[in-house]
């Protein structure tokens, strides 16, 4: 079972490096960044806990705000998806991206105290 | 010639393009719609004056006012020290602001543009003037659901339902009028977000959540909060269970549930409750749910089927233990929020009558009765069915969303009269849809009488018998099997009810004159003017909100009913006798009592009625616990006023200061002194005195007394 769980991951790492268009490989890397950041700050909170949890949740949120956000632009900008979001252009996406962005961190600098 | 005078109107429409006819129409429908539904609105104001009603706008009325005056900064500080003595209240903190933030913006705009109106009738016709933004969104909100003559039709239902009508009369600002054009934007820009699956549709959903603040106060207090918060995340995991799980769904909830749990966290009364309390926790987990199934998707895209089964597994077992494991810590360290009151008494409707008395109290928390449903919604309740027919009929993404909505509302209405507000534009929004389909279906059928007669062998054959007669009925307005649709129109007569402001009550004379009771506002004016500025009056919590707004004095227990002890030992005072009152009377710095009463007027709602409840919730507390609810009643289990009555009711400061000099007083021809229209009896305790208090003012139609409290004796006894 563990080999074959590993071959199964090996396969499809390879199959990943192989299919995917760079474009979303940028975005891919941009997520596991975030995804990590995620990680720290929950370690942290764990560790030294989430005393001004205003500023904890705004940076956790933003953290996670951020991750949705760039998942949402990959699904869109994914040509694979292209007919479930007719309308869409990848660059009318990235605007879409942006503008949430801006919303999420004027709110999250407000917030954070 | 008189042919041509007649049709002389229609010929520049006739010359237009079908197309331009019909957004001319549509717009012309829409308008009416609109105006109709502002204008159904303004009885109250043609029949008496541009009034605020009810007891909770007085409070919306006077923050509005300090807000307009002072400044959204000084109102964000508010320290409100005229209200719960001695405790106060921070305004400021307390209360979700955006019903007041809206009408003082819309007085400013209008005074920067000089159309000089004053804060009180803003605050007044704000609702009629919500009410009809409502109904646009309605019709947009049908139109994404099906289409557009749907959507007018929904529309034109919405202007004149009387379940939204009863809530949103001039006068009558609350938050509700303005919350339920708040929650169908939100729902009209979630089908949107659903339908597009974009972030930029997702974000405005988060703008009008933002609005929802009112949603949220409208629902905070009693509990459909839940509802409304709920419906979202419940939309999609049925999504997710029924396998339309997609892209764009994801993209929308994912967006909106992480940017709209930190915006609603920027209003200071939500607080950290979005992360912590358990009616969100079914946001969040539909939420993880998301995540999840996206990721999962993302594999199975990716890999081959048997790859996939092994690599599911595997992540099963680890996720699912450390779920677990996280749901388990967090509860034992208390860091999700226990169950409240409210959620309970929200599945379970009798909750809260046998834990909490001051919901209870409430007649607006009472569950529906059948008869209300009828009256509120007309004959919307048999259209539902049938919009609900041709939304299974057609299944798609958004129709489920409004199956969901009607299915929930219509529970939860019944458990609380109050939600029938939000049951009522989902009944507008299906019923709109179900009358349209049927008028379509069969309105092609119905064939032009001339041409029938010819084809009208062959009609019969082709088709089952009497088609184009059961058409005819269906379809016809002039027929007369076809009142239905005129029905809800004639219904409003009833409404008349609902549209009289009850701070000025009016009544029939025996000469079919009309007599005016202002006597609500004499009382409180009297206050204004003849009692000392920092004046203390306790009444019961009903009027709290009227007093200060009105008569400007410092009240102890008002409306927002946060403090339950403090309520209680009001509760306490009023069911005591009178030396024990003066006691409670004393501690709380007491110097004006208020107390309504109908027995002369036949106004029902008084304060002898609601006694019951005083005595409830005021046993309801460790202090209060020597008042037993039973020894009010006879020992045959009844409330009498009577002689039969219970002597611990008769002696009671309530009904002392209600009923005191009243056993002299005749009201009605051939009955003894001291009867009581209300109660119909002749009161059992006529001539007392009272001993710690004396009448300061009772009012034309002794709707209202006042007493005021003695002070101490010089000499102790």
């Amino acid at each position: 079972m563990p080999e074959k769980l590993t071959n199964v991951i090996i396969k499809f790492y390879d199959e990943y490096m192989q299919t995917t268009p760079k474009k979303l490989k940028i975005i891919d890397a941009y997520l596991l960044y975030v995804l990590l950041t995620g990680i720290i700050q929950f370690i942290y909170c764990c560790l030294v806990g989430t005393y001004p949890f205003n500023s904890f949740l705004s940076g956790f949120i933003s953290t996670v705000g951020s991750f949705i956000l760039a998942v949402c632009l990959r699904l869109q900008s994914n040509p694979q998806n292209k007919a479930e979001f007719t309308g869409i252009s990848p660059e009318r996406s990235f605007a879409d991206f942006i503008f949430a962005h801006v919303i999420l961190h004027l709110v999250v600098i407000n917030f954070i105290g | 010639m008189k042919k041509i005078q007649g049709t002389w109107g229609l010929q520049w429409l006739m010359r237009m393009s079908p197309d331009k006819q019909d957004t001319l129409l549509k717009m012309v429908i829409l308008t009416l719609a609109a105006i109709l539904s502002f204008s159904t609105r303004l009885f109250s104001v043609l029949r008496f004056e541009s009034v605020i009603h009810e007891f909770d706008p007085y409070f919306n009325y006077r923050t509005t006012r300090f807000l307009a005056e002072e400044g959204f900064y000084n109102f964000h500080n508010w320290f409100d020290d005229r209200a719960w003595y001695p405790l106060g209240r921070i305004i400021g903190g307390t209360i979700y602001p955006g019903l007041m933030v809206t009408s003082a913006l819309i007085y400013h705009v209008m005074n920067f543009l000089h159309l000089t109106i004053d804060v009180r009738n803003v605050c007044v016709f704000l609702a009629p003037l919500f009410s009809s933004f409502t109904t646009i969104v309605t019709f947009y909100f049908t139109k994404e659901l099906k289409d557009a003559s749907a959507g007018l039709v929904a529309a034109s239902m919405l202007a004149i339902v009387p379940g939204y009508i009863s809530r949103s009369v001039a006068g009558s600002y609350d938050n509700e009028g303005i919350a339920i054009f708040c929650m169908l934007l939100t729902y009209t820009l979630w089908i949107k977000a659903v339908k597009t699956g974009s972030i930029f549709w997702a974000s405005f959903v988060l703008f009008s959540i933002l609005l929802h603040g009112e949603c949220r106060y409208l629902v905070s207090s009693w509990g459909g909060y839940v509802f409304l918060i709920n419906l979202i995340p419940l939309h999609v995991l049925m999504l997710m269970i029924t396998g339309r799980f997609s892209h764009r769904i994801y993209v929308a909830y994912s967006t909106v549930y992480c940017l709209g749990t930190i915006l609603s966290m920027q209003i200071s009364f939500v607080g950290f409750q979005p992360v912590q309390s358990s009616e969100h926790m079914a946001a969040l987990g539909v939420f993880g749910l998301c995540q999840i199934h996206a990721f999962v998707d993302f594999l199975r895209s990716k890999m081959s089927t048997e790859h996939f089964n092994i690599l599911f597994r595997s992540l099963v077992l680890l996720v699912g233990s450390v779920v677990f494991a996280a749901a388990a810590v967090a509860t034992a360290l208390g860091k999700i929020a226990p169950w409240t009151g409210r959620f309970y008494s929200l599945l379970d409707p009798s909750y809260a009558k046998n834990n909490i008395p001051i919901i209870a109290s409430v007649s607006e928390h009472q569950p529906t009765t059948w008869s209300s449903f009828y009256f509120d919604l007309q004959l919307l309740m048999f259209l539902f069915p049938v919009g609900l027919y041709y939304c299974f009929t057609k299944l798609t993404d958004a129709n489920i969303f409004i199956i969901m909505y009607g299915v929930t509302s219509i529970y939860f209405a019944g458990v609380m009269v109050r939600l029938m507000l939000v049951l009522a534009p989902v009944m507008c929004v299906l019923g709109g849809i179900g009358m349209s389909a049927v008028l379509t279906t069969y309105m092609k059928n119905l064939d032009n009488p001339m041409k029938k007669e010819k084809k009208s062998t062959k009609k019969i054959e082709s088709n089952y018998p009497l088609k184009n007669e059961v058409d005819c009925h269906l379809c016809n307005p002039t027929n007369d099997s076809f009142p239905v649709v005129l029905h809800l129109p004639l219904h409003l007569g009833h409404l008349r009810s609902l549209l009289v402001p009850s701070i000025v009550l009016s009544a029939r004379g025996g000469d079919g004159s009309r007599i005016i009771f202002d006597d609500f506002r004499e009382a409180y004016y009297w206050l204004r003017h003849n009692t000392p500025e920092d004046a203390k009056v306790m009444s019961w919590w009903d009027y709290g909100y009227q007093i200060t707004a009105m008569a400007n004095r410092t009240i102890l227990v008002d409306n927002n009913t946060w403090n339950n002890t403090h309520i209680s030992r009001v509760g306490q005072a009023m069911a005591s006798t009178e030396e024990k009152a003066y006691e409670i009377m004393r501690e709380l710095d007491v110097n004006y009592v208020l107390v309504i009463f109908g027995g002369l007027t036949g106004y029902s709602s008084d304060d002898i009625n609601k006694f019951l409840w005083m005595v409830r919730i005021g046993g309801s507390t460790d202090r209060g616990s020597h008042i037993k609810e039973w020894d009010y009643y006879t020992p045959q289990g009844e409330f009498r006023v009577d002689k039969e009555g219970s002597p611990v009711l008769l002696n009671c400061l309530m009904y002392k200061m209600c009923y005191y000099r009243f056993g002299s007083v005749y009201t009605e021809g051939g009955k003894p002194t001291g009867y009581d229209r209300v109660r119909n009896t002749e009161i059992g305790n006529k001539d007392f005195e009272l001993d710690v208090l004396e009448e300061a003012y009772t009012t034309e139609h002794w709707l209202v007394r006042i007493y005021k409290v003695k002070d101490l004796d010089n000499r102790g006894a």
